[in-house]
């Protein structure tokens, strides 16, 4: 199969990344006082509120937003939809950075960060934490292979390692050489184990807060939890795509992939009416439409999520109109991603209160400024490989069909 | 190109066995709970205040020295919460009762980690750092931590603590029930020991219970009828009396079914043997390979998940 992906030829350092490395400085800062000083430092982390807007945001949103990943492989690979093609592999580089900082996410959120593989040695099965952690190591190194094929396509027959290096041009080739042999002859495997173990671990982030049933608000804390995360990814999964690839073709001046986006839209209809229709429901059979006017900050916080977070893009999308226009798909999409994200922030900070101490929290400008670097980190990195990678659709050219 | 509607409808077969398939390996929720574990019952008529309890808790755990030394009664003014440099604190609470000489009779209560029967931590620790001891303890093993503080947000009690200002090896905190005293020493724990009013009651739990149901039955009027601990969270090593109702107190009303038995039931019900993930992979494996041979004669999978 020939495919159009290829280097992005454009300057690197456009103003847009500049002020990404100023944000990423920033970012480092921050980490470096807090493994200086201690969480305590840069955080506003306490004992009745232990965590904050590094799990809310880098691990669980970070989870969330990454499910394009293993939304489109199946699309593409297990269902054979190779129209699709073209946004495999975007949605799979943003899956394997988005899981990455995930990781980074939580060395700097954990106490010990040198001892995170201990869960590997020490079982608990009876964690949830521990069933989600197991899922996630293993899933970020299926998408590190998954991404090797692309690397491999990039070097094969072209290794040119400067200086004394040079010496280990043939031992490298040689690698990728093996890994162009062997990795389409197993990837079906990986391919069906990251669907599975993102399905594990994607529901099981929803199934963490089921041990606070005194502490998540009810709005929010449902034995249905992990089936709403599970279909909240699967539903954010499309539009992420769409609000990725839209963010990419404007800055790099790409050719717009409207042709493949719109079709992959009307999948989020049906996608995100299920999500509603089960949020929906749970709220009606456990009676907690009652909370739903009470204008506190945690139920003003879930009537956003429902409202611009789904209902409204969910109504948008069903107009094909929308689903055409390349600025009106993009806000819907966003929309959805926002949604998403706030979910998790609801489920993880907002709708969290401990009832004894009744602690109220909020982000330290040390936390923020972790959070944002690691955006910012991931945003440059994605910058970088797209300019010397195989990854995005070159321009003036048809996609497959 | 969308889905068409055959496609849907297998896809919608596939979740649906999924779904049905889920209930069927679901089995009943085991408690864990030692069977004859060892207790302390708190008479909260009896307690003076005196924050012995706290000195020697500090002393025995070797914890750091206090801002405010424990003569002060003035802490008392404020609420305190165990923190990670004290396992146990007295708050006092007027309730509105008064004495014959119309002074407010305060009421004193001691926080520390309840050492539930069936602990939220204990299910929730990432890496099994947290165990529930056969002699009862909620016993925390630091070299098994990574500091994920999930612990901290499963607790219903609000106990664990953090060395949030230490970089690199921060602890949980909380009371260790005194383990290595009771178990290796033969002593009572730090608190119970020095107890000058005898306020704190260690012993087996069982024993424990029938004392505290004795004092509300031959002391008509002087305590509320309710064991707090008893049956809180599928009950708790520490137990409480009390002549004030237990939420005028600071104690939050809790559900009798332990905390970590819905989490529990639900990964059990989906993870044992692994049965899910094998079927779902064999399923979608089904699809894939369906999929291939319909579909047009590109190599499924050659290049990897990236083509």
């Amino acid at each position: 199969m020939t495919h159009q992906a290829a280097p992005v030829n454009a300057k690197f350092w456009t103003p847009g990344v500049v002020v990404l490395a100023i944000l990423m400085a920033a970012g480092a800062a921050a980490i470096a006082a807090r493994f200086i000083g201690g969480i305590g430092y840069v955080s506003n982390l306490t004992t009745a509120r232990p965590w904050g807007l590094w799990v809310g945001v880098d691990v669980a949103s970070g989870v969330a937003l990454a499910a394009g990943g293993f939304t489109t492989a199946f699309l593409a690979h297990i269902i054979g939809r190779h129209y699709y093609e073209s946004v495999v592999r975007p949605a799979l580089l943003t899956a394997m950075l988005g899981y990455t900082f995930v990781v980074l996410g939580l060395m700097v959120d954990i106490g010990r960060s040198w001892a995170i593989w201990k869960p590997m040695i020490y079982w608990n099965p009876t964690s949830v934490l521990f069933e989600v952690a197991m899922c996630v190591m293993f899933y970020l190194n299926i998408l590190y292979l998954e991404f090797l094929p692309i690397v491999v396509e990039r070097f094969k027959g072209r290794v040119n390692l400067p200086g004394p290096l040079a010496a280990l041009n043939s031992p490298v080739e040689g690698l990728l050489g093996i890994a162009d042999a062997i990795l389409p002859k197993i990837m079906w495997f990986f391919i069906i184990a990251g669907v599975v173990l993102s399905c594990m671990h994607q529901s099981s982030l929803g199934s963490l807060m089921l041990i606070a049933p005194t502490k998540l608000h009810p709005l929010w804390y449902t034995p249905m939890l992990p089936l709403l995360f599970l279909t909240s990814a699967i539903a954010v999964g499309y539009p992420m795509v769409v609000f990725e690839a839209t963010l990419a073709t404007t800055s790099l001046n790409l050719d717009s992939e409207m042709k493949v986006l719109t079709p992959l839209t009307r999948i989020t209809i049906f996608l995100l009416g299920l999500y509603l229709a089960l949020k929906v429901g749970d709220m009606v059979v456990r009676g907690t439409y009652v909370y739903l006017f009470d204008f506190t900050a945690q139920t003003n916080s879930f009537l956003v999520e429902m409202l611009f977070g789904v209902i409204v893009p969910w109504l948008m999308l069903l107009s094909p109109v929308v689903r055409r226009s390349r600025r009106a798909l993009f806000v819907a999409c966003t929309l959805i991603v926002g949604g998403v994200l706030v979910n998790r922030l609801n489920v993880f900070v907002v709708g969290y209160r401990p009832p004894i101490s009744e602690a109220n929290y909020f982000p330290a400008i040390g936390e923020i400024l972790v959070t944002v670097g690691f955006i910012a980190t991931l945003m440059f990195l994605y910058r970088f490989l797209v300019t010397y990678l195989p990854v995005l659709n070159k321009p003036e050219q048809e996609v497959s069909a | 190109m969308g889905l068409n509607r055959r496609d849907f409808f297998k896809y919608v077969t596939v979740a649906g066995a999924a779904v049905a398939g889920s209930g069927q390996s679901a089995q009943a929720w085991q408690s864990r709970a030692p069977s004859d574990p060892v207790g302390s019952l708190v008479d909260l008529t009896r307690c003076i205040g005196c924050r012995k309890c706290e000195e020697a808790c500090n002393r025995v755990n070797d914890l750091p020295a206090p801002d405010q030394s424990f003569e002060d009664y003035t802490v008392l003014n404020r609420k305190r919460r165990p923190d990670e440099r004290a396992y146990t604190v007295i708050n006092r609470y007027t309730s509105g009762m008064i004495d014959e000489r119309d002074q407010l009779v305060p009421t004193f209560v001691k926080l520390q980690c309840m050492h539930c029967q069936d602990p939220a931590c204990v299910s929730a620790c990432i890496a099994a750092a947290l165990t529930k001891k056969e002699n009862g303890t909620v016993h925390y093993d630091v070299t098994k931590c990574i500091g994920c503080r999930y612990c901290m947000v499963a607790c219903p009690f609000e106990i664990p603590a953090y060395e949030y200002h230490n970089p690199i090896t921060p602890k949980v905190m909380k009371c260790t029930f005194c383990y290595e005293r009771v178990q290796s020493q033969n002593k009572l724990p730090g608190c119970a020991e020095i107890c000058p009013v005898e306020a704190i009651t260690f012993g087996r739990r069982s024993d424990l219970l029938k004392v505290a149901h004795d004092r509300i039955k031959s002391n008509p009027g002087r305590y509320v009828d309710h064991v707090y601990g008893e049956r809180e969270v599928g009950g708790t090593s520490w137990m409480y009396l009390s002549a004030v109702p237990f939420e005028k107190l600071g104690f939050n009303t809790l559900p009798e079914q332990p905390i970590p038995r819905l989490s529990e039931t639900i990964q059990h019900s989906l993870f044992s043997y692994m049965w899910s993930p094998i079927v779902l992979f064999g399923m979608i494996g089904g699809v894939m390979w369906a999929s291939k041979d319909k579909s047009d004669r590109v190599e499924n999978g050659k290049k990897g998940g990236a083509s």
